[in-house]
């Protein structure tokens, strides 16, 4: 029986899946959902006027969190659909000036989102590739420069890795990527407010962020396209042509406003932040390493953000250190199939066998982790691992 | 000065229902996919929504898809339908996100009023055999036109054809019984039914397979990839449920009541101002009135000035200066430049309705003179 948890309530490890709305968050979007309530479209009354104004100042923020100019900037629902409106948009925009570029390539271990859209765009005519990664999730840039040829119209890579935190050097794969004329995107849901990220001087074209993940609401995303040289993109679905026709439906304002304050705060105490997450990892790593000897880092140990661990467990399957920690919230991997029984395709595609993955957990930290919850953490682990252990025999 | 809102069909202010679920789902930090506690409280949130959306519309919890908003609903439903080869038919009065939503859909004309022909629609079916998405919204956002959904049913079934409801505007002003019995597929949105903006929903009946517009984590069912907004989509849930009770416990009779004292007080005020669609039913809250000789964005600016906010279309082609394709459809000629909307909110009373009498009569006494 574990101690009660800090706090008495349970130790929220998995800011991979989702981050709780930092208050400050909570409290720049809750005037926009009661009395502020105008539609950001009406450009003919005070209340619509004012909306519009709050959400071009979020814009700013979000901008300004990534070196980019605000009207760079095309707000969606997420991050998913980011991902949906870069790939398919750059696609089906080119295949519609009759570009003879067909080949679209990416990684193995990149977001269902991203897989999935690649994939289906072989209906259409496109030719994906998918490159595998090292044993550290990283592609390696000659890899990446030999499958892209003048005939590649896209490349989308990470910034970071919602399993494993890898960081893939952005810079010197958008280079790969521009020698052959191909547009770079990078999937930066993970990245965005945890890492420095310039849109200008790692030279994407298309970058996607999701509010959740960086302590904003869920429901709101952006999608950086590039303006010079210009990025042109087919959108999704059309309708009202907001967003400059890329992206058709009433932007949520309160959501919007909420992703803009998350920027905001990112920008500003990001350097501050990684330190304060870095040691807490340390803390949290060292712990389970003098106590379960054996347990193994999955990733780079270098090329990584700090709030991320992943960690095969010697002796205890990732289900039953889940089942003996109830108030501890961490993951076998990737929420949207976390419910699934299969091994996570990215730590397969690290080289780890299904056995291994089985025995693998993904700890997150976060800003609101405080000492205590690691310390918590890595004594409900170690008991657990223990007993699994023992009852293994 | 008192501002007075009456530009609904844009937005509706956030009931309080809807509020309070906001607030309950914005404490549930989880991701509704994860499996720990804090995931399944997500997950248990966004069932009950479901739940709860599907119960006030009396449809399985499983024919709920929910989408960032309506906009996304209705091109998820028209895009994805069409995917299998469906011809699309949509009336000339459809919102943009429905009309665009693929190429090549054909238009079915409106009368003066913007009720669909019902005569073209069963010619345009009975002349091509291929199977046919009907695309028709319950309510025109524009001029509240309600569209004889029944009629329109029974051809659809007559033919093959499946029928798409844009019932965008339907929530708290009619009852939505009748149109979700007789859609294949129905969109609604959050923000337009008094919930927050970010979350809208799809009926899916099974009568209907739309191919996904997005892709990824497979969550509603592979239709719609994603992680759920759920403090939006929990706000919905709750908006519509209690815009369908507040409807149908006398709020569509409050709204139609103070709709007649406006038309009554323009009458008698400014006669030289017309509604228009006023010989067939229209949401309770919602007037397209024009007057003749000035522009509507000059009504509207001079109202907004007087502390009314109304609008001259859509809000989202508001800011833009191109003609209402709505008013063109109707056959209005230069009266569709010379018409705004009034559209009332739940939370509209007859002091509102009297404020914007007073503005309306001196700005139509000023710019009218004028324009004469």
């Amino acid at each position: 029986m574990n101690a009660l948890p800090p706090r008495n309530r349970p130790v929220y490890l998995d800011n991979q899946a989702t981050t709780p709305c930092d208050p400050r968050v909570l409290e720049a979007m809750l005037p926009w959902f009661t009395e502020r309530f105008g539609n950001p479209h009406s450009a003919e009354h005070l209340m619509g006027r004012e909306a519009e104004e709050a959400v071009e100042a979020a814009r700013a923020h979000v901008a300004a969190l990534i070196g980019a100019e605000p009207r760079e900037i095309i707000l969606t629902s997420g991050a998913t659909e980011s991902n949906n409106l870069a790939i398919k948009g750059a696609a089906r925009f080119a295949a519609s000036q009759g570009s003879p570029r067909r080949r679209i390539v990416t990684v193995a271990t990149e977001h269902k989102c991203v897989l999935a859209t690649v994939a289906d765009l072989a209906s259409e005519g496109f030719e994906p590739v998918v490159l595998p990664v090292g044993p550290d999730g990283l592609l390696d840039p000659d890899m990446l420069a030999e499958a892209v040829d003048d005939r590649t119209l896209l490349v989308s890579v990470m910034a970071v890795n919602n399993e494993i935190g890898v960081i893939q050097d952005l810079a010197a794969l958008a280079k790969m990527a521009k020698a052959r004329g191909a547009l770079f995107h990078t999937d930066a849901a993970q990245g965005a407010g945890k890492i420095p990220l310039d849109v200008g001087a790692l030279g994407v074209d298309l970058l996607s962020i999701s509010g959740h993940k960086l302590y904003g609401p869920k429901g709101v995303g952006a999608l950086y396209v590039r303006r010079r040289p210009r990025v042109r993109l087919a959108p999704l679905f059309s309708g009202g042509g907001q967003e400059r026709g890329l992206r058709s439906g009433t932007l949520p304002a309160p959501l919007v406003i909420g992703l803009g304050e998350a920027c905001r705060i990112a920008a500003a105490e990001m350097a501050e932040e990684s330190l304060r997450l870095a040691r807490l990892r340390d803390r949290l790593w060292d712990g389970l390493a003098r106590a379960i000897p054996g347990i193994a880092l999955n990733g780079s140990a270098a090329a990584r953000i700090p709030g991320n661990l992943n960690l095969t467990f010697p002796a205890a399957s990732a289900a039953a250190l889940i089942e003996a920690c109830p108030e501890l919230c961490v993951s076998t991997g990737s929420a949207c199939s976390s419910a699934e029984v299969e091994p996570s395709y990215v730590l397969t595609a690290l080289g780890l066998s299904a056995e291994a993955a089985s025995r693998t957990l993904r700890i997150g930290l976060g800003r609101f982790t405080s000492e205590a919850e690691v310390d918590y953490a890595v004594a409900a682990l170690a008991a657990a691992h223990r007993s699994a252990a023992a009852a293994a025999g | 000065m008192r501002r007075v809102y009456l530009d609904a069909n844009a937005t509706e202010p956030l009931r309080p229902e809807a509020r309070a679920a906001v607030l309950a789902a914005l404490e549930l930090s989880g991701n509704p996919s994860s499996v720990h506690a804090e995931g399944r409280a997500a997950r248990r949130c966004l069932e009950e929504s479901r739940e709860r959306l599907a119960a006030t519309l009396g449809v399985r919890p499983e024919a709920i898809v929910f989408t960032s908003g309506g906009t996304e609903a209705n091109a998820l439903a028209v895009a994805g339908l069409a995917a299998s080869g469906r011809r699309v038919l949509v009336s000339a009065t459809e919102h943009d996100c429905v009309r665009r939503a693929v190429a090549g859909a054909e238009t079915v004309p409106v009368d003066g009023n913007g009720v669909v022909s019902l005569e073209a629609l069963g010619e345009r079916l009975a002349d091509d055999p291929r199977p046919a998405l009907v695309c028709l919204m319950l309510a025109n956002n524009e001029t509240g036109t309600v569209q004889p959904m029944t009629e329109v049913a029974a051809l659809c079934r007559r033919f093959g054809a499946l029928l798409h409801i844009d019932a965008v505007q339907a929530p708290g002003r009619l009852p939505l019984a009748e149109a979700v019995a007789a859609a294949d597929t129905l969109a609604l949105s959050g923000h337009k039914a008094g919930g927050p903006k970010g979350a809208g929903a799809l009926v899916v009946q099974r009568t209907a397979t739309p191919a996904a517009l997005l892709r990824g984590g497979g969550q509603e069912r592979g239709l719609r990839a994603g992680t759920e907004p759920l403090p939006a989509i929990a706000g919905l849930a709750a908006a519509v449920e209690a815009a369908e009770a507040w409807c149908r416990e006398g709020g569509a009779e409050r709204l139609a009541a103070l709709k007649a004292r406006l038309a009554d007080g323009l009458a008698a005020r400014v006669p030289a101002a017309r509604l228009l669609c006023a010989t067939v039913p229209t949401l309770p809250n919602t007037l397209a009135l024009a007057l003749p000789g000035v522009a509507a964005t000059t009504q509207v600016m001079a109202l907004d000035l007087a502390g009314v906010a109304v609008s001259a279309g859509a809000a989202c082609s508001s800011g833009k200066v191109a003609e209402s394709h709505v008013l063109a459809a109707m056959g209005l000629g230069p009266l569709a430049g010379q018409t705004i909307r009034v559209s009332l909110p739940w939370t509209a009373t007859e002091a509102d309705v009297d404020a914007f009498l007073d503005a309306y009569a001196a700005m139509a006494g000023r710019l009218a003179r004028h324009a004469a």
